[in-house]
């Protein structure tokens, strides 16, 4: 272990508590669907991607079938294709490893190991995912098996959670003054879309503001 | 076992997409005129992901009572006040609004 990934496991840690959090509120609502705690657990483990399993639980609990619900989720993790691309140029080993690699990334960690220069720490990156992935997994179990227990989790605005942990992540990258403009325009584009494209391609769009900085 | 096909299939796909640009892209150098664009795609995208969980369901736009909990919090980090705390008090904020709602 080196000191970049160490330094990963110590930022990752504080998301991994919000993520246990979020992660609760999905395993109770997966099981509240008609998920099986077995299934809820499952699911978190092998995708880890909080907007994509919510998604992909709201359209089969709604009778959507499975290949919707699949491609509902893989649009909300179309931005990971996009931050796949940004990080690759930082992986220098061969493809089956940064295939591994780019497996690591979850939005916080994606953010925290940019160097701000377009390069990225892929062992930070590394690092500040095992904390998140243990404390996904487990806000999951906790919530499957409590899940009828607890009943309505907005009841506890748990949905509150997302957004703010987010939120923290966008406050850290708005201190650079550059970049409020285009998080502006990002966060614009993205509004405008939602009435007129499915969940998770206005964020994939959005994406298209930070071509300003070919200008530089 | 539609539930399982699903898992399967976004495990599936999940790491697909996280593993093609590594993949296809890596262990090269970014061309020069690339940096900046790869520079700001964390403001635009997590602006982007920020607004979208906030202000949509669906494809429907709107304001709830977790907007007003998540400004909370957003005004606790624009303090520098630890994230864990922040999303708390957006939960906890939340959830008196729907209390009294």
């Amino acid at each position: 272990m080196n000191e970049a990934f160490r330094q990963g496991v110590r930022l990752g840690i504080p998301f991994s508590l919000a993520g246990f959090l979020i992660s609760l509120s999905f395993g109770a609502l997966a099981v509240q669907s008609g998920f099986t705690p077995l299934q809820a657990i499952v699911m978190s483990a092998v995708v880890h991607a909080g907007s994509a399993q919510f998604a992909g639980l709201s359209i089969v609990a709604a009778g959507g079938g499975a290949l919707p619900g699949i491609l509902a989720g893989g649009l909300m993790n179309a931005r990971f294709l996009a931050m796949g691309i940004a990080l690759a140029p930082s992986l220098p080993a061969g493809p089956l490893v940064r295939g591994l690699q780019g497996q690591a990334i979850v939005d916080p960690s994606w953010a925290l190991a940019n160097r701000g220069d377009g390069t990225f720490d892929r062992w930070q990156l590394m690092g500040s995912t095992v904390p998140q992935y243990v404390g996904w997994l487990s806000g999951t179990i906790v919530g499957a098996l409590a899940g009828e227990a607890l009943g309505d989790t907005d009841r506890f605005g748990l949905d509150a959670i997302f957004p703010t942990f987010f939120l923290g992540l966008l406050i850290a990258e708005m201190r650079d003054p550059r970049s409020r403009p285009v998080a502006a325009a990002g966060a614009a584009i993205a509004l405008a879309l939602v009435p007129f494209t499915p969940p998770g391609v206005p964020i994939l769009v959005a994406a298209v503001a930070a071509l300003v900085g070919l200008r530089r | 076992m539609t539930i399982w096909i699903l898992i399967g299939g976004m495990a599936v796909l999940t790491i697909a997409i996280k593993a093609a640009g590594p993949v296809l892209l890596g262990g090269r150098e970014l061309p020069p005129w690339a940096t900046g664009v790869v520079a700001l795609m964390p403001p635009v995208l997590l602006a982007a992901l920020v607004v979208t969980s906030v202000f949509s369901e669906g494809q429907r736009l709107g304001v709830d009572a977790s907007a007003v909990g998540v400004a909370a919090g957003g005004l606790l980090l624009w303090r520098g006040r630890p994230l864990v705390l922040a999303v708390v008090v957006a939960a906890v904020v939340t959830a008196l609004l729907r209390a009294v709602a």
